[in-house]
């Protein structure tokens, strides 16, 4: 192996490129999952996820992903951290993440509401998701929950088609 | 396993058997994640209020899931889905914390598998059977409101991990109050059916309400939540009512062990089993 191969920033890359299990239009650096990729000393590749909700069922899929794709790569000693601080936030998802999501027909979120006490909301709230598909404004949430914990179903009243949404949290 | 390929860690070394077919070992939650417990720390009340919170999200989960094939919707059957699953998520990572500072070295699997009901800590309201849509609607927003307004609270906690799941699971239980909340509005406010049904369980978790609140006090948060709530949907708000005992005593009703029958009974017939 040579030695340009161990370069910190190749696994550094190697790592962001990993694709999501879930929402494989995505890498795990689009999802902003990846926290952290740093070697030590003795050339271990460190590489840190955080999980998007707690009983996300994708997080080993994604340490193995993340292991296998290392070693392949020629870097022998590879080890996964689980970081839960800070917690994940939709935030994170890159403005190249979010224009994917988009091409893919799921509408990227909006922004996460801040710390502090979660107020509870009964009145209806018009939250503005435009459609992926055709643009339009005019679109209702069906199910705050869906496929996976981290979208919601929503439907375009001018297409009439239904699409996901990827909740802000 | 470490961190292998799952599938192929799954397909190699199981020839003696079958025991891969459920089993332990899969997955640590809190895998890579600093296990020190900072100096000064309660080692055993740390680990006592990481297991009661786990046990209450795990038996919720599993009532949970029992609405999967029953539910009124598919989009219902959805939600009550996805909240299990953010609990059961909790759950694993409050046991495996639990795990390690109760100097047990227990993994996840041995608190959820292989303790019996007179063990498990949870509040008996969880462990209620579900009831109608009404009754499961009424338990997820005491549920949720309580452990919500905890859960704000120990985001702060000196342990970090208990605090980083605490801070994590806020964003996930405020989408459950939500849903609860939402539901019991439009069965409030909805037709004298509906209306009937809300208002008898409310009086059926009127027992409950006050074990929720000996242990930690949020009562205020929930009560206002509570109020909030009832007032939006035309309900009259639960009369309190105390019950002798306590599930967080290890006090329960006949309903838990028939449900820990179900959950355990794969892990129980083969305790060996690994994926």
């Amino acid at each position: 192996m040579v030695i340009t191969s161990l370069d910190p920033r190749r696994a550094r890359r190697i790592a962001e490129q990993v694709p999501d299990p879930e929402l494989p239009m995505l890498t795990l650096a689009d999802l902003g999952v990846l926290r952290s990729v740093e070697t030590t000393e003795d050339g271990t590749v460190v590489a840190s996820l955080t999980p998007t909700y707690s009983g996300c069922p994708a997080m080993a899929e994604m340490r193995a992903d993340v292991s296998a794709r290392l070693r392949e790569a020629g870097y022998p000693r590879v080890e996964i951290r689980t970081v839960l601080d800070p917690p994940w936030t939709s935030d994170w998802i890159t403005p190249a993440g979010r224009r994917k999501l988009a091409e893919h027909g799921i509408a990227p979120p909006a922004p996460a509401p801040r710390g502090g006490p979660v107020p509870l909301v009964l009145s209806p709230t018009r939250q503005a998701v435009a459609c992926p598909r055709c643009g339009s404004a005019d679109t209702e949430e069906t199910s705050r929950f869906a496929a996976t914990s981290c979208k919601a179903l929503w439907r375009c009243r001018a297409c009439r088609e239904p699409f996901e949404y990827v909740k802000e949290i | 396993m470490s961190d292998d390929h799952v599938y192929l860690t799954l397909a190699e070394g199981h020839d003696d058997d079958a025991r891969w077919a459920y089993g332990t070992g899969f997955e640590d939650p809190l895998h890579g994640v600093d296990t020190t417990v900072p100096e000064g720390l309660d080692a055993g009340e740390l680990a006592a209020v990481c297991v009661a919170l786990a046990d209450d999200a795990l038996i919720s989960a599993q009532r949970l899931a029992e609405w999967i094939t029953r539910a009124p919707e598919l989009e219902e059957e959805v939600a009550l889905a996805n909240i299990g699953l953010d609990l059961l998520g909790q759950a694993r990572l409050l046991y495996s914390r639990a795990g390690q500072v109760d100097g047990t070295g227990r993994d996840e699997d041995a608190y959820a598998y292989f303790r019996g009901a007179d063990d498990f800590r949870n509040v008996r309201l969880a462990e209620l059977p579900n009831g109608d849509f009404a009754f499961s609607v009424v338990r997820l927003l005491l549920l949720a409101s309580w452990r919500l307004a905890h859960f704000e609270r120990l985001a702060s906690h000196p342990d970090p991990v208990l605090a980083a799941i605490a801070a994590k699971g806020v964003k996930e239980l405020s989408y459950h109050r939500q849903y609860a909340a939402e539901w019991a509005v439009r069965l409030g406010d909805g037709t004298d059916e509906s209306h009937r049904r809300m208002r008898k369980a409310l009086e059926q978790v009127a027992p409950y309400l006050g074990e929720l609140f000996t242990a930690y006090d949020v009562r205020d948060e929930v009560v206002a939540v509570l109020k909030q709530v009832t007032e939006a949907a035309g309900l009259p708000m639960p009369v309190y009512r105390p019950l002798p005992g306590s599930g967080r005593h290890g006090e329960h009703t006949q309903h838990l062990a028939p449900l820990l029958a179900e959950l355990q009974g794969v892990a129980r017939a083969h305790p060996e089993a690994t994926w």
